[in-house]
């Protein structure tokens, strides 16, 4: 016999969790640390916000246009996350529970869009289609670039449903849309929302996609306030603003959470979940697969294509491509390593534990990822200046600013990870003697490791892919290929640029596609 | 299974490491607070200086690989957004890495200026260009120049029908028609020149109108310059080099676009320039010879073939093909280091909602 932990009531794990509110120093101390250190662009937009008194600040703040952008911005990110949830649950849905012929291939093409930068993508729809540039051509860019969020958390949580459940309802006379609705879809809530979370700061924090799609944004505004005015205060009011909307939908999300517990108990393990057969409908899902990863894949990379065959600015320089290659993979392997080692403790806390610390040191986490990758990257400059200078332009610098860029995704992957694992395990190795950090390393750490192991992944293909913060902190002389492919899209040599972008794009691949194959 | 030791081994390592992560730039920010000027990266030698450019690096690396060559200077260079490594500078205060900064336009070099971080540069350098175009406070110096231009689109604008002047473009012919930057920086000086040169008040009715006339939003020259080509917009507001750029990259048949010189003293026709500035410390010295290096015949030459930009210094004529002398080009009668004064542009712009 089968169950699993019943949302809400079941007393068992309520109490339990009661019992553990206060994490032990094994984990709130590099947990906190490594809030303090996502908290520090805050310490900075205070200071430049201020610095031309309260009246200036409030003036930028309560000018007209903070609100109207305000509302731009919101319905992008409304309209973008809306659509990656639809985009996002359904390959998920068809991929991972249906009779789809060939899933392995689909769901590493639905991965693929995480490898190709937002600014390329949406480069490639304004030159072939300069009408889409504006609102539609954003939502576009965007949505095609961020769905993967939402698809990967689902993904995974569709595998890990129970079958069991399903069958017990179908046996109860349910149809299966209706099983769908009210056994499968409450357990992917989580999954999906986590995934939604990051698709809306990542729309709140771009640049490089509305810019291309000249669609006015809060980040917009913020870069053209360094770019036009030389006046760091305007940026820094608006950029608070930007944190203030980044800790509501936080909340928001953790809101949303609810108090269900996901992890199986019982003895044996799930089988792996039915897939239902499609029938007449295989053509139209096969149709609806093809037509996203013609739109997120094939496209820009076709276009890529197209600009090194027309263009005689193509200068093949091996050496060169290969250096960039070289530096790209290391800060972004040093990255990635560093945020994980830091997301750990969050995240484990995050999963683990309730009560006001713990959800505070999430929130923290979170806290400025909606900001640009300029405004941390200044910061971080104004910091390491003043108080850390021997670091200043050199490779820790640079991985500290990535992990204070990205820690949320490998924060809300290593959290969705431990979930997974069920916590009598844990409890207990301490029934039998264990101290907190061996039930760490000996039970939770093994159990979420792929989990930990994607989140990884994940960060790495957002390093590779970061420019503004890369651009002020890299080592002089150092190219990564987003540097390059920067610098030769600023004189427009696009085909120039052109093998720098499909050599981003094809490394990228490589964690993307172990993503997508990444069964948890 | 992994046996019990070799996971502990693996576990300390990874300890090990994320011990190092945290401490090793902790100890560093210590060790800096004792730190002695001398050690700052700045005039470690006398010999190395530290570029930060806003100029593209296709345009700039070889001509620096020359001048290490000829002055035996020893060249590092950070290639970024001239705004972003100008707030850059301003937020590393007098602890820049910066030698010398070479920036895509007087505006950046004026707000430095503004701040004092720029040293004064030689009377015997600052003559070999034109007055007008270098600083007002003798610390910075125009080395290329470009003028504002009228892109159009051949297929759409008969020559004949050419505005003679920016104020034209409020016209309800070229409703909807006029495509540019609101956002950059070129837009920005030309706007700043016409506030200038014909004053606060008729700027903002220009402004106001040519909002009013529907123009099309691009976020840079480039993108203004192929919105045109592409038959998107008739008429462009933007730099001559961008055109020739164009050119350059798919061939001059395979364009749909002109340019057009605006006449007489329009605020259209404004000539602004890229230039450098010297950073106050121990670099100056260094600055200063790749300064004259950079008013050289050679790189002057340079700028004129590669960039289609206009040379500054007088002798030094552009081959460019189809490009007019600087002399019989237009513009309005300003001083460029007044161009500084892009705050009041900048509130002026958003005050009618442009940005």
């Amino acid at each position: 016999m089968t169950a699993t932990l019943r949302p809400a009531g079941a007393s068992a794990p309520a109490g339990r969790r009661r019992a553990r509110r206060r994490p032990p120093a094994v984990l709130a101390v590099p947990a906190t640390l490594a809030a303090a250190l996502a908290l520090l662009p805050l310490g900075y937009l205070a200071v430049r916000a201020l610095e031309n008194g309260p009246g200036y600040a409030w003036d930028v703040l309560a000018a007209e246009r903070t609100v109207e952008l305000l509302a731009r911005s919101l319905g992008l990110t409304a309209t973008v996350v809306t659509l990656c949830l639809l985009l996002g649950v359904s390959l998920a849905w068809l991929t991972v529970r249906t009779a789809l012929p060939a899933p392995r291939l689909w769901t590493v093409l639905a991965t693929l869009p995480l490898a190709v930068p937002s600014y390329v993508a949406a480069f490639a729809w304004v030159s072939a289609l300069p009408g889409l540039a504006g609102f539609t051509g954003a939502t576009l860019a965007l949505t095609l670039a961020c769905f993967p969020y939402v698809y990967l958390p689902t993904a995974a949580a569709l595998r890990r449903v129970d079958p069991a459940q399903e069958e017990a309802a179908r046996s109860l006379g349910l149809g299966a849309w209706r099983v769908f609705a009210r056994i499968t879809l409450p357990q992917l809530r989580p999954a999906a929302a986590g995934g939604g979370l990051l698709v809306a700061l990542y729309v709140l924090s771009d640049f490089g996609a509305v810019s291309i799609m000249r669609y006015e944004t809060f980040t917009r505004a913020i870069h053209t306030s360094y770019r036009a005015s030389f006046d760091r205060t305007p940026a820094a009011v608006l950029s608070c603003l930007l944190v203030v909307l980044t800790v509501l939908l936080v909340v928001g999300e953790n809101r949303s959470r609810g108090r269900a517990g996901h992890a199986r108990t019982g003895s044996g393990t799930a089988r792996p979940p039915l897939r239902l057969g499609l029938g007449r409908w295989t053509a139209p899902a096969l149709a609806w697969c093809t037509a996203v990863a013609a739109a997120a894949v094939a496209f820009p990379l076709a276009t890529l294509g197209y600009w090194i065959a027309v263009g005689n600015s193509a200068t093949w320089e091996p050496g060169r491509l290969w250096d960039a290659v070289q530096n790209t993979v290391t800060v972004a392997g040093l990255g990635a390593l560093a945020t994980v080692l830091l997301a750990l403790p969050v995240g484990v806390i995050a999963a683990r534990y309730r009560g006001r610390t713990a959800r505070l040191l999430e929130q923290a986490a979170y806290a400025g990822h909606a900001l640009p990758g300029i405004t941390v990257a200044l910061a971080l400059v104004f910091f390491s200046v003043r108080y850390a200078y021997p670091l200043y332009q050199q490779l820790p610098l640079l991985v500290v600013a990535y992990v204070v860029l990205f820690l949320p995704l490998a924060v809300s992957a290593t959290r969705s990870a431990v979930l997974q694992a069920p916590p009598v395990l844990e409890d207990a190795a301490r029934s039998l003697g264990r101290r907190p950090l061996q039930v760490l390393r000996e039970v939770t750490v093994p159990l979420a490791a792929p989990g930990v192991a994607a989140g990884a992944a994940l960060t790495f293909v957002v390093i590779m892919k970061e420019l503004p913060a890369t651009l002020l902190l890299r080592p002089t002389g150092m190219d990564t290929l987003a540097t390059r492919l920067w610098a030769e899209t600023t004189v427009s040599a696009y085909a120039a640029a052109a093998p720098y972008a499909a050599a981003l794009i094809l490394v990228a691949a490589v964690p993307a596609y172990l993503l997508g194959r990444h069964r948890s | 299974m992994k046996s019990e030791p070799a996971r502990r081994a693996r576990l300390r390592t990874l300890a090990a490491v994320a011990a190092a992560a945290v401490v090793l730039p902790a100890a560093a920010a210590c060790g800096s607070d004792n730190g002695d000027g001398g050690k700052d990266g700045k005039g470690e030698k006398n010999n190395s200086l530290v570029v930060y450019s806003g100029r593209d690096e296709a345009l700039v690396a070889p001509l620096l690989k020359d001048l290490e060559k000829e002055t035996g200077l020893k060249v590092e260079v950070r290639y970024g957004d001239t705004a972003e490594l100008a707030a850059q500078i301003l937020e590393e205060g007098d602890r820049t890495k910066a030698g010398l900064f070479f920036a895509q336009d007087g505006g950046a070099l004026g707000a430095l200026s503004k701040e004092g971080v720029l040293d004064k540069l030689p009377q015997k350098s600052l003559d070999k260009v034109d007055a007008k175009y270098r600083g007002g406070k003798d610390d910075w110096v125009g080395v290329s120049g470009r003028s504002r231009v009228v892109i159009y689109n051949t297929d759409k604008v008969a020559e004949k029908d050419l505005p003679k002047s920016v104020h034209e473009l409020t016209d309800a012919k070229w409703k909807g028609k006029v495509g540019y930057a609101p956002t950059n920086a070129s837009f920005h000086a030309f706007v700043t020149a016409m506030r200038v040169s014909e004053g606060e008040k008729k700027t903002r009715d220009w402004l106001t109108a040519f909002k009013a006339n529907s123009p099309k939003v691009y976020e840079k020259n480039g993108a203004v310059r192929d919105g045109v080509d592409a038959g998107e917009a008739s008429l462009g507001l933007i730099n001559h080099y961008y055109w020739f750029e164009k050119r350059k990259e798919v061939g001059e048949d395979k364009l749909n676009s002109k340019l057009h010189f605006l006449p007489g003293s329009d605020p259209g026709a404004l000539v602004n320039v890229a230039g450098v500035g010297v950073l106050k410390g121990g670099q100056s010295e260094a600055g200063r010879k790749a300064v004259d290096f950079l008013l050289g015949k050679d790189a002057q030459t340079y700028f004129a073939k590669e960039t289609s930009e206009y040379p500054l210094v007088a002798g030094v004529t552009s081959p460019v093909e189809g490009l007019p002398a600087l002399n019989t080009l237009g513009g309005p009668d300003i001083d460029l280091s007044e161009l500084d004064s892009l705050e009041k542009t900048l509130e002026l712009l958003k005050d009618v909602g442009m940005v």
